[in-house]
């Protein structure tokens, strides 16, 4: 029950690794460590960028015999609590020269000053809670826009395509999901007529539907994940409640479809990623060939996130301090967007693009392009 | 805090309240029986439940269910459902007192020893279906389509929340009709009384102990159908948050009575949706165990506190 599950928590299900502490002899090449929610209930959200990093690992290997870049797996379940022993595992053992992480916000706000103390550079691709880059952290950068960017979006959406004028927002009380529903918040203003905060693991929803009732919604955003938001929606449909629903990236994922059923149906969900099919060079039919279907969420952010520090092996960099110098200048075409970070970690804004994903049959079709105005 | 909202839909809100405790009375009864018999908190069975709601989905599945049924195979298959998620928890539960508890019994280990098992169990049981079914939500198809049957003011009462309060009302009716008027009811009640002299007396105390453990599960197997038809979703950790508040449930009823594990769940599940509805979601919890501590302070043996050996002799 609760003490136990609790204890099982700390205990961890971390990969104890062989580091044998010998690739940062060579005169080329090294380790990257990756972490992230490679399994657990978020998995699905994480496993498509885990895929496009290990692809982009086995490419340059195949092209770079005498420069090997091994890159280790480290699965935190998406928790902060298993993310940081971790880190502090990773950060003590130098023949990790850079990091590949966090997949979610909060994993990557507990561990970011243990990487920052031990000059490791982390490239995240998919964690977009504003306040990462906000806290002068010199080791976090991301290849994926900001939820402050992907706020700005989903209320473009929420006003001009959904045209909702009572907008109910609901957050599940962590860092990613609060993070944008504050932006979404400020973004409508007045739109914003009512609000509710649910927990993790909750399943009945009773109290949240009889608010999004009263306050007469014809619009619920959500921040979260799929483990509440499914349950949440479908109680909600069964109940009547026929307002538009819009989730965040935190819910692109097949899971969510699938929990909710036929109530998830036209649903929207904002994600700063791109359709498979709109990604640059061969990476979707490289994908597509390797894995045996499309990238997921954040396959080619996870590709990305790979290339711009292996792309540092390649030239050379094989110091913990060389390669945070050389993703700091990085200037390049990466397959998911052009990538140059800002000296908060962020990549340029003007290159981030948001899409909106419609639900249909249980499956996320590519909508639009969100423009921003602003 | 949001008082407009609570006064101004105060009896939908307590009807939510009651369906919610509905399912945590069902659930404590299994707590409370266990308790009032042995004398000691089986934590296993909020995994009892939670194989429960899997039989019901794989039930479901197996006979092809989809959404909204026609009248006729509802009824079949809330009737598969019933008997699937029963026998699975019921089973389950045996199989918890076997495996658990009765070599620690006839060794007459210290209770701490029970606690721990019974935890060791849990965890096996919720972490083999985390592995087995995987950890996210699973979506149930929606058997019972919600459909308003009362409407008294602005209060709607729904058919699935009329059914999971009939329902549990009736099982609590029948489980303690069992406990006082059966020839096994009598047994169980001696041997909550005293073991040895009920033993003396030729009851079969092992047969009794595991014919608490079969009614708790089958009452938790209920539960779990009530549940998949009200809620439609289940996952590995269902029962973790949900034993907790039908422990909570029957400890604030009494832990050990009957009855009190009833009125402790719709107290519970009141308590919830005000305190939800009050400020937000996520302080339901807080609100809870709020008023079970005061509750305790003032009344140690819950509210009303006379345990199962010990109701009407």
């Amino acid at each position: 029950m609760g003490l136990a599950a609790a204890m099982l928590a700390a205990a961890g299900c971390q990969d104890s690794g062989n580091s044998d502490g010998d690739a940062a002899a060579a005169d080329c090449g090294g380790k990257i460590a990756i972490f992230g929610a490679f399994t657990g209930p978020n998995a699905g959200l994480v496993i498509p960028s885990l895929n496009g990093a290990k692809m982009a690992v086995k490419q340059f290997n195949a092209a770079n015999a005498n420069c090997k870049v091994t890159m280790q797996e480290f699965d935190t379940q998406g928790n902060a609590d298993q993310a940081t022993p971790i880190a502090n595992q990773v950060a003590q053992d130098q023949s990790f020269l850079a990091v590949i992480g966090g997949h979610f916000s909060g994993e990557s706000k507990a561990t970011m000053p243990i990487y920052e103390a031990a000059g490791l550079v982390m490239v995240s691709p998919s964690a977009t809670a504003t306040e990462l880059t906000a806290a002068g952290n010199k080791s976090f950068h991301r290849v994926v826009g900001n939820d402050g960017t992907q706020a700005a979006a989903a209320v473009e959406y929420i006003k001009n395509v959904q045209k909702g004028q009572k907008v109910f927002l609901i957050d599940d009380g962590q860092t990613y999901g609060v993070g944008i529903i504050d932006g979404v918040k400020k973004g409508l203003g007045a739109t914003a007529v009512a609000s509710d905060k649910v927990q993790t693991d909750q399943t009945n929803f009773d109290a949240t539907i009889s608010k999004i009732k009263s306050s007469g919604a014809d619009t619920i955003a959500y921040g979260g994940y799929t483990n509440e938001a499914a349950p949440l929606l479908k109680q909600a449909r069964a109940a009547g409640v026929k307002a538009k629903f819009i989730g965040f990236d935190g819910l692109y994922d097949p899971g969510f479809p699938s929990g909710a059923g036929d109530a998830a149906n036209d649903a929207i969900v904002t994600c700063p990623c791109l359709p498979a099919d709109k990604a640059g060079g061969t990476f979707s039919k490289d994908y597509q060939a390797e894995y045996g279907q499309a990238p997921g969420s954040y396959g080619a952010e996870g590709y990305d996130g790979a290339t711009v520090l292996l792309d540092g092996f390649k030239a050379g960099k094989k110091t913990r301090a060389d390669l945070l110098a050389w993703v700091d200048a990085y200037d390049k075409q990466g397959v998911s967007k052009y990538i140059k970070f800002d000296p908060s970690g962020d990549v340029d804004k003007s290159k981030v693009a948001i899409w909106s994903y419609k639900i249909t049959g249980g499956k996320f079709e590519p909508e639009q392009e969100i423009k921003l105005t602003s | 805090m949001n008082f407009d909202e609570l006064f101004g839909h105060l009896g939908q809100h307590t009807v939510d309240g009651l369906a919610k405790g509905s399912i945590y009375a069902l659930v404590a009864l299994g707590y409370t029986l266990v308790y009032g018999v042995l004398k000691l908190i089986n934590f296993a069975h909020s995994e009892v439940f939670m194989v429960g709601t899997f039989a019901v989905l794989g039930t479901w599945t197996v006979m092809g269910a989809t959404n909204n049924p026609g009248i006729g195979m509802m009824l079949v298959f809330l009737a598969a459902g019933l008997v699937a998620g029963a026998v699975a928890s019921g089973a389950t539960a045996v199989a918890v007192e076997r495996i658990a508890y009765k070599r620690l019994r006839t060794m007459n280990a210290p209770p701490l020893a029970f606690l721990i098992t019974a935890i060791g169990l849990s965890l096996v049981l919720s972490e083999a279906f985390g592995v087995w079914q995987g950890r996210l939500v699973k979506g149930m198809p929606t058997i019972v389509p919600q459909e308003v049957v009362f409407q008294i003011g602005n209060t709607a009462i729904t058919n699935t929340q009329l059914i999971t309060v009939v329902a549990a009302i009736l099982m609590m009716i029948g489980l303690d009709v069992f406990i006082n008027r059966t020839r096994y009811g009598r047994g169980v009640r001696a041997v909550a009384q005293n073991p040895d002299t009920a033993a003396l007396m030729g009851v079969n105390k092992d047969r009794v102990i595991m014919l608490i453990f079969l009614l708790g599960g089958l009452l938790a197997g209920a539960a779990a159908l009530l549940y998949s038809v009200r809620y439609g979703n289940t996952r590995f950790n269902v029962g973790f948050i949900l034993g907790l508040k039908a422990f909570t449930a029957a400890v604030l009823g009494g832990i050990g009575n009957l009855r009190g594990a009833l009125v402790g769940g719709l107290v519970l599940g009141v308590i919830e949706v005000y305190a939800a509805t009050l400020t937000s979601s996520n302080w339901e919890d807080v609100a809870a165990f709020v008023v079970l501590v005061v509750v305790l302070l003032f009344r140690p043996t819950g509210l009303l506190g006379e345990s199962l050996g010990r109701a009407r002799a």
